[in-house]
C-alpha cells in the first residue's frame, strides 16, 4: 500500500512542478527575447527594474493581473472565457513526455513508521510508449483553441486571423510529421527514453557488413549525423507549428491588427503567451531528444559518468543523484540554444506573404521530407540487408 | 519491445489536464477580482475592435473557401502519414528476419499513391493562393 500512495503523490507533485517550471520559464524567456531583440536592434531594452531589467517580468506580471477582466458584447463568452486556458494544456500535457534526464533509482526507506519504495524516479513527467505520436497529436490540439479564440472574440480580424493560423499549423503538422518517420526508421521505437538511450556513446553504426566507428570519444551517436535534412525540416516545421517569426503570419500586425487574440488583454493575453513559448519548449525539447541526443553528455556514458561518480567517494545512491543533476543541466544547455536560436531567427528574418508560407509547406518541405523518407528507407534497406 | 513500450499512464494526462484547467480557471478569476470594473461602459468600450469606425461585423462573417479545402487535404494527408508510422518502426525488425523486400515495395507503392495524389493537388491548382 506504502508503495502505491508513495508512487501517486510523487507524480502528482512531480507533474505540477513540471507545469509550474514551464509557467516559470515564460517570463524568463520573454527577458531574454527583450534584451535578445534588443542586443540584435543595437537598443537598450528594458534595463531599469532591478539588475539587467530581471524584475520587469514581475512589473509586467503586476500590470497583467490589475488590468479590467473584459469581453466585447459580440463574443461568445463561454469560448472566449474557455480558449486561453485551453491554451496552457496542450502544450504543458506534450511537454511533460520529454525525458529531461537519467532515472533515479530510489532505495527503499523508512518514513512515518512504514516502509516506502524502492521506487524509479523518472525526471520526466510521464513515460509513454507511443511517446512520439502522444507528443504530436496533443500539441497539435492547439489549432481548436486558436479557432476557440477566433471565432470567440465575435470579431473578424480575430476570425481571420484564427482560419490563417490553423491552415498554417495544420500545413506544417504535415511536413513535421512526415521529417520524423526518417528518425523512427533509424531508431526503431516510439518511446522517448530508448531514442535517448539509443544515441549513447561514440558514433558507430553498421553498414553492408563492416562496423564503423569513430575514433575519436566526443563525435556523439546522436541522429544529426543520421538525418541532417530531418532535423532542418523538423525546425522549420517547428517554428511554423509555433506561430513564430518568419510564420508568425497568424499575428501579421500589418494585416490582422494581432491576430486570434486582437481581443483579449490582461492575464488572458499573457495566458496565450504561455503556450506559445510552451510550444517553443517542445519543439526545442523535441529536437534535443530526435537529434542531438536528449540529456545525453558528448564523451561520456551514463554508466560511465556514475562509476566514476562513484570513484569519486560517493555511494551507489549518491552517485544516481548526481548523474541525474548533471545530465538535467545537459539537457538544459541544449534545449536553452535551441530557444535562443527560436529568439534569433526571430528577430533576424522578415515574414513571408500567405502564398509563399503555404508554397513552402506544401510545395517544398513535403516533398524534401518525403524524399528523405525514401532515401532513408533505401540506405537502410542496402546497408543492412 | 520492453514493457514500457505499451505504457500509457492515463491517470496522470487525466490529472495535469484536471490541474491546468482548474490552475487557469483560478487565474481568470483572480485576475478579474483584482483588476475590477471600471466605471466607464460606454457602447464604444464594449465593441469589438475596427480600425476607429462603427463595427459592422455580421454574425455570418464568410470567409474564404479556400481554407476549407486546405482542411480536408490535410485530412488526407495527415492519415497517409500515420499509416507510415507502423511501418517504419518495424522496418528494421521486418529486414532483421528477411522480410526486407516485400515490405519496402508494399511501401514504395504507398508512397507512389502519395505522391501522385500531391502532384495532382497541385496540377489542379487547388494550392494555389491568390
Amino acid at each position: 500500500m506504502g508503495k502505491d500512495t508513495l508512487e501517486i503523490a510523487i507524480n502528482g507533485i512531480k507533474l505540477i512542478l513540471i507545469f509550474l517550471m514551464m509557467v516559470q520559464a515564460v517570463p524568463i524567456l520573454v527577458w531574454l527575447e527583450r534584451r535578445g531583440s534588443a542586443f540584435i536592434q543595437n537598443r537598450f531594452g528594458p534595463n531599469r527594474v532591478g539588475p539587467l531589467g530581471l524584475v520587469q517580468l514581475l512589473a509586467d506580471a503586476v500590470k497583467f493581473i490589475t488590468k479590467e477582466d473584459f469581453a466585447p458584447d459580440k463574443a461568445v463568452r463561454s469560448l472566449f472565457y474557455a480558449a486561453p486556458v485551453f491554451a496552457l494544456i496542450p502544450a504543458t500535457l506534450a511537454y511533460a513526455a520529454i525525458p529531461m534526464s537519467t532515472p533515479i533509482a530510489v532505495a527503499a526507506f523508512e518514513a512515518f513508521g512504514s516502509t516506502w519504495g524502492p521506487y524509479l524516479f523518472r525526471v520526466q513527467g510521464y513515460e509513454i510508449g507511443v511517446g512520439v505520436v502522444f507528443i504530436l497529436g496533443v500539441s497539435s490540439l492547439a489549432a481548436y483553441t486558436i479557432l476557440m479564440a477566433g471565432w470567440g472574440s465575435g470579431s473578424k480580424f480575430s476570425l481571420l486571423g484564427a482560419l490563417r493560423a490553423s491552415a498554417q499549423v495544420i500545413s506544417y503538422e504535415l511536413a513535421l510529421g512526415l521529417s520524423i518517420v526518417g528518425v523512427i526508421m533509424m531508431y526503431g521505437t516510439f518511446n522517448l527514453t530508448e531514442m535517448v538511450q539509443l544515441q549513447e556513446g561514440p558514433l558507430s553504426f553498421t553498414a553492408f557488413g563492416y562496423t564503423v566507428a569513430s575514433t575519436v570519444d566526443w563525435i556523439p551517436n546522436w541522429g544529426i549525423f543520421y538525418q541532417p535534412i530531418g532535423f532542418i525540416l523538423f525546425f522549420s516545421a517547428a517554428f511554423a507549428e509555433s506561430n513564430r517569426l518568419p510564420f508568425d503570419l497568424a499575428e501579421g500586425e500589418a494585416e490582422l491588427v494581432a491576430g486570434f487574440h486582437t481581443e483579449y488583454g490582461g492575464f488572458k493575453m499573457l495566458m496565450f503567451f504561455i503556450g506559445e513559448y510552451g510550444h517553443m519548449m517542445i519543439a526545442a525539447g523535441l529536437a534535443t531528444t530526435f537529434f542531438f541526443g536528449g540529456y545525453g553528455i558528448p564523451g561520456i556514458t551514463v554508466a560511465e559518468l556514475q562509476a566514476a561518480i562513484v570513484g569519486w567517494g560517493f555511494s551507489e545512491q549518491g552517485a544516481s543523484y548526481m548523474s541525474a543533476l548533471i545530465h538535467f543541466l545537459s539537457y538544459n544547455v541544449k534545449f536553452g540554444l535551441f530557444l535562443w536560436i527560436f529568439i534569433h531567427v526571430r528577430w533576424t528574418l522578415p515574414r513571408f506573404r500567405y502564398d509563399q508560407l503555404m508554397d513552402l509547406g506544401w510545395k517544398t518541405m513535403l516533398p524534401w521530407a518525403l524524399a528523405n523518407t525514401i532515401v532513408t528507407a533505401v540506405v537502410i534497406y542496402v546497408a543492412t540487408a | 519491445m520492453t514493457s514500457a513500450a505499451s505504457s500509457m499512464p492515463i491517470g496522470g494526462i487525466i490529472f495535469l489536464t484536471i490541474f491546468i484547467a482548474i490552475f487557469g480557471t483560478f487565474l481568470i478569476f483572480l485576475a478579474r477580482a483584482i483588476g475590477g470594473q471600471r466605471k466607464d461602459n460606454s457602447q464604444a468600450k464594449r465593441d469589438i475592435y475596427e480600425c476607429g469606425i462603427p463595427e459592422e461585423v455580421k454574425k455570418e462573417t464568410k470567409v474564404s473557401i479556400k481554407f476549407y479545402l486546405t482542411a480536408i487535404l490535410f485530412i488526407l494527408f495527415d492519415i497517409e502519414i500515420i499509416f507510415m508510422y507502423p511501418w517504419a518502426i518495424s522496418f528494421r525488425e521486418f529486414i532483421a528476419t528477411g522480410m526486407g523486400t516485400p515490405v519496402l515495395i508494399s511501401m514504395a507503392v504507398f508512397i507512389g499513391i502519395f505522391i501522385y495524389g500531391l502532384w495532382w493537388e497541385v496540377k489542379s491548382r487547388a494550392l494555389e493562393w491568390d
